[in-house]
C-alpha cells in the first residue's frame, strides 16, 4: 500500500496523482488520510482507492499519532507526504519513530525494477542527488505546486472512518494570525517580476510593481531586498532560502543571478533578465537577456506593453 | 536554563566547483563555515542565556575552528564530532549523546544550507520524546514553558510547549553577532570536547551527486522592442 497525506487539499490532490502512477507501476493500492479536511471525495477522483478519515485537527502532534496508528495497522510500504511546512515536520518525525530514512523536497522519483530512487537538490540547489531507500516504509515529501493533479470523476473508492484518540499533545496552538492576502503564495503566480540590488531606493520598487501590474503578475525579489533592506516582506523573496517559484515567465531586474537566487527559479518557464553588467551570471542563466540600465529600460518597456494592451 | 544548540559546519557552497568531466562537486580546498541558520539558533541561545542565565552547550559537527567561532560568539562549551550517515543516523546519534545530558531547551536551524532537509530538529525531538516547535521566528520563555511564533504558509502560529522542548528557528529570528577580538581571544579558555568519528546506520543512500544542467537559451536581445515582443509572447 502507498499512503499519501497532505493537510493542504491542493497538495493532497497533486501527490495523489503522482501516487496513482506509482501505485499502478507497483500494482499496489493507494490510500490517503484526511484530518478533518472535507472534500474527501476529491481524493478518490484524484486516484485514492481508500481514504482514511481521522477526526482530529491537522496539527503536527496528532498527525504524527494518527498516521503512526495507520502505519501499524496497514503497514504501507511507501509514505508520500506533501512538502508543506507541516509535512516536512511530520515526515522526519514518522521516519525517526520507525527508524527509517526520509527524503524531503523530492523533485522527482522513478522506479526501476521495483527499486525506487528519488532526486533532490543539494549543495545550494546547484547539484542533484539521486538517493535510494535502504529500509521500508520509504518516506518522502513532494513540494506543493510541482506536480499536476489529474481528476477523474468516475473513479470509485471508499471513505473509512478511523477511530482515533490522540495522546496528550505536547504543543498547544494558541492563535493563528493570517498573513495579508496580497503577500501570499508567490508560488502560484504565472508571471513574476523580481527586483534586486540594482534598484537604488525603496521608492524605485514602483518600477517593478508597475511592470508586474501591466503583466498581471506578482512581485518577487532577491534576498538583499527582503532580508537586508527589508523593502519587501519575506513572501516576495525568491531563492534557495526564500520561495521556489515556477511561473511561466520570470523577469529578473537588477538581479545578479547568484546560485542561491537561481535555485529558486529553476522551474520557471522562461527567464528574462535586465542587467547593466554584461558579465552578470543571470545573463547566462536566462533565456532572454538585455544589457542596460533598468531605470531606462523598465519605463520604456512598461509603456510599450501598455500600448500593446491598448491595441488589442 | 541549560540550552543545547546543534550546529553543522558546511562547505562554503559558493566556492564549490564542478568537475567538467564527471559533473560532480569538487570540494578539495573549499573553505568551511557554520551553516547559516545554525548561527541564528546559536545567537538566540546566547540571548536567552543573557536574559535568563544558564549555560549554552554547542554540539557541532565540524572542526576545532568551528568550535572556536561558536565559543567566541558566546557559547559556554562545545562538543565536536564527525559523522558519516544520513538524517536518521545523525539524529539517532545526537539523541544518544543528548539523552544523558541536562537540558531545558534544544535549538536547531530550520534546515542546514547544504542538505536543506529540515529533518534533524523534528527527528531529534521525536527521538528524545520532547515537544518541537518548528519554523520559529520569535520565541519567548514563560514559566516552565516556551511560546514560539511559527512562520507557516498562510499565517503566523503562536504555539506553546512545556520544557524541555526543541525549537527550530528561521533566519528572521535575529541577526547573529560578529565576535569581537576580545571575545575571540577569550574563547580559547573555554572547553572543547572531541568525541571522534561516528558511522551510524543510514536510512537512505546517496547514489550520485551531479551538477544541475543549465538548459536556458541565453539569448542577448538588442533593443527594448525585442524585449517587449519576447515578454508578450512568453507570458
Ligand atoms: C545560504 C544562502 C542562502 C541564500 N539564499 C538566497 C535566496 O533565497 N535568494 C536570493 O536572492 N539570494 C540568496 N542568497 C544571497 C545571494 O548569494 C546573493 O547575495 C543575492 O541573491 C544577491 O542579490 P542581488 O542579485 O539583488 O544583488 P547583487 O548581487 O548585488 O546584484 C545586483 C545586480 O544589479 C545589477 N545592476 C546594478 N545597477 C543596475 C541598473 N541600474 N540597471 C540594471 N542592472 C543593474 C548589477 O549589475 C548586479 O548584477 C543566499 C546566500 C546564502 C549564503
Ligand atoms: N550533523 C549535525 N550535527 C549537529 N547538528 C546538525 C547536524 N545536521 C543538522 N544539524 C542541525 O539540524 C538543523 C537541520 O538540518 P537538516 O536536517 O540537515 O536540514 C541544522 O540547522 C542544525 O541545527
Amino acid at each position: 500500500m502507498i499512503l499519501a497525506f497532505s493537510e493542504d487539499l491542493e497538495t493532497a490532490l497533486e501527490i495523489l496523482a503522482k501516487g496513482r502512477e506509482l501505485a499502478d507501476s507497483l500494482k499496489t493500492e493507494l490510500a490517503s488520510v484526511s484530518f478533518r479536511q472535507g472534500s474527501e471525495e476529491k481524493h478518490i477522483e484524484s486516484g485514492a482507492d481508500r481514504v482514511f478519515l481521522i477526526d482530529s485537527e491537522p496539527h503536527a502532534d496528532p498527525v504524527v499519532d494518527g498516521i503512526s496508528s495507520l502505519l501499524e495497522q496497514f503497514k504501507p510500504e511507501t509514505l508520500l507526504i506533501g512538502g508543506t511546512r507541516l509535512g516536512k515536520e511530520v515526515a522526519p518525525r514518522l521516519a525517526q519513530k520507525l527508524g527509517v530514512g526520509c527524503a524531503t523536497d523530492c523533485i522527482d522519483f522513478s522506479l526501476e525494477e521495483k527499486q525506487l530512487t528519488i532526486k533532490r537538490l543539494v549543495l545550494g540547489g546547484r547539484f542533484i542527488a539521486v538517493q535510494r531507500f535502504l529500509k521500508k516504509p520509504r518516506i518522502f515529501t513532494l513540494p506543493p505546486r510541482k506536480f499536476e493533479k489529474k481528476m477523474d470523476k468516475s473513479r470509485k473508492g471508499e471513505l473509512i472512518k478511523i477511530p482515533f484518540m490522540p495522546s496528550a499533545q505536547k504543543v498547544q496552538v494558541l492563535e493563528i494570525k493570517k498573513k495579508a492576502p496580497q503577500e501570499l503564495r508567490i508560488e502560484e503566480a504565472d508571471v513574476i517580476v523580481s527586483g534586486g540590488r540594482g534598484i537604488k531606493k525603496k521608492e524605485d520598487l514602483k518600477l517593478i510593481e508597475s511592470l508586474a501590474q501591466v503583466l498581471g503578475g506578482a512581485v518577487g525579489c532577491s534576498r538583499s531586498i527582503a532580508a537586508d533592506f527589508k523593502w519587501l516582506s519575506e513572501e516576495h523573496w525568491v531563492g534557495l532560502s526564500g520561495h521556489k517559484v515556477k511561473p511561466k515567465l520570470y523577469v529578473a531586474i537588477g538581479i545578479s543571478g547568484q546560485v542561491q537566487h537561481i535555485a529558486g527559479i529553476r522551474e520557471a518557464g522562461t527567464i528574462v533578465a535586465i542587467n547593466s553588467d554584461p558579465n552578470a551570471p543571470i545573463l547566462k542563466a536566462c533565456d532572454y537577456g538585455i544589457v542596460g540600465d533598468l531605470y531606462e529600460i523598465v519605463p520604456k518597456l512598461i509603456e510599450m506593453l501598455r500600448k500593446n494592451d491598448g491595441s488589442r | 536554563m541549560d540550552i543545547i544548540v546543534c550546529i553543522k559546519q558546511i562547505y562554503d557552497l559558493a566556492q564549490i566547483k564542478v568537475d567538467s568531466a564527471s559533473r560532480r562537486p569538487v570540494t578539495e580546498g573549499v573553505a568551511k563555515k557554520l551553516s547559516d541558520f545554525d548561527k541564528n539558533a546559536l545567537e538566540e541561545a546566547i540571548r536567552i542565556r543573557e536574559k535568563h542565565g544558564g549555560k549554552v552547550l554547542a554540539i557541532i559537527r565540524g572542526t576545532k575552528d568551528a568550535a572556536k567561532e561558536v565559543l567566541a560568539m558566546g557559547a559556554d562549551e562545545a562538543v565536536i564530532y564527525e559523522i558519516e550517515s544520513d538524517s536518521l543516523g545523525t539524529a539517532t546519534f545526537l539523541a544518544g549523546m543528548i539523552q544523558n545530558m541536562k537540558y531545558d531547551l534544544i535549538l536547531c536551524g530550520e534546515a542546514s544550507i547544504d542538505e536543506y532537509s529540515f529533518q534533524i530538529g523534528p527527528r531529534l525531538a521525536q527521538a528524545l520524546g520532547i515537544a518541537v516547535l518548528t519554523y520559529a521566528r520569535r520565541i519567548e520563555l514563560k514559566e516552565g514553558g516556551i511560546v514560539g511564533e511559527r512562520d507557516l504558509e498562510n499565517g503566523y502560529e503562536l504555539a506553546e510547549a512545556k520544557l524541555p522542548a526543541l525549537v527550530t528557528v528561521t533566519k528572521d529570528i535575529n541577526e547573529p553577532r560578529i565576535p569581537t577580538l576580545v571575545q575571540i581571544l577569550g574563547a580559547s579558555k573555554k572547553k572543547i570536547t572531541e568525541t571522534g568519528h561516528a558511522k551510524p546506520e543510514s536510512g537512505v543512500e546517496t547514489l550520485s551527486i551531479q551538477a544541475v544542467e543549465m538548459k536556458r537559451k541565453g539569448i542577448i536581445l538588442k533593443d527594448i522592442g525585442e524585449l517587449a515582443r519576447v515578454i508578450i509572447s512568453e507570458k
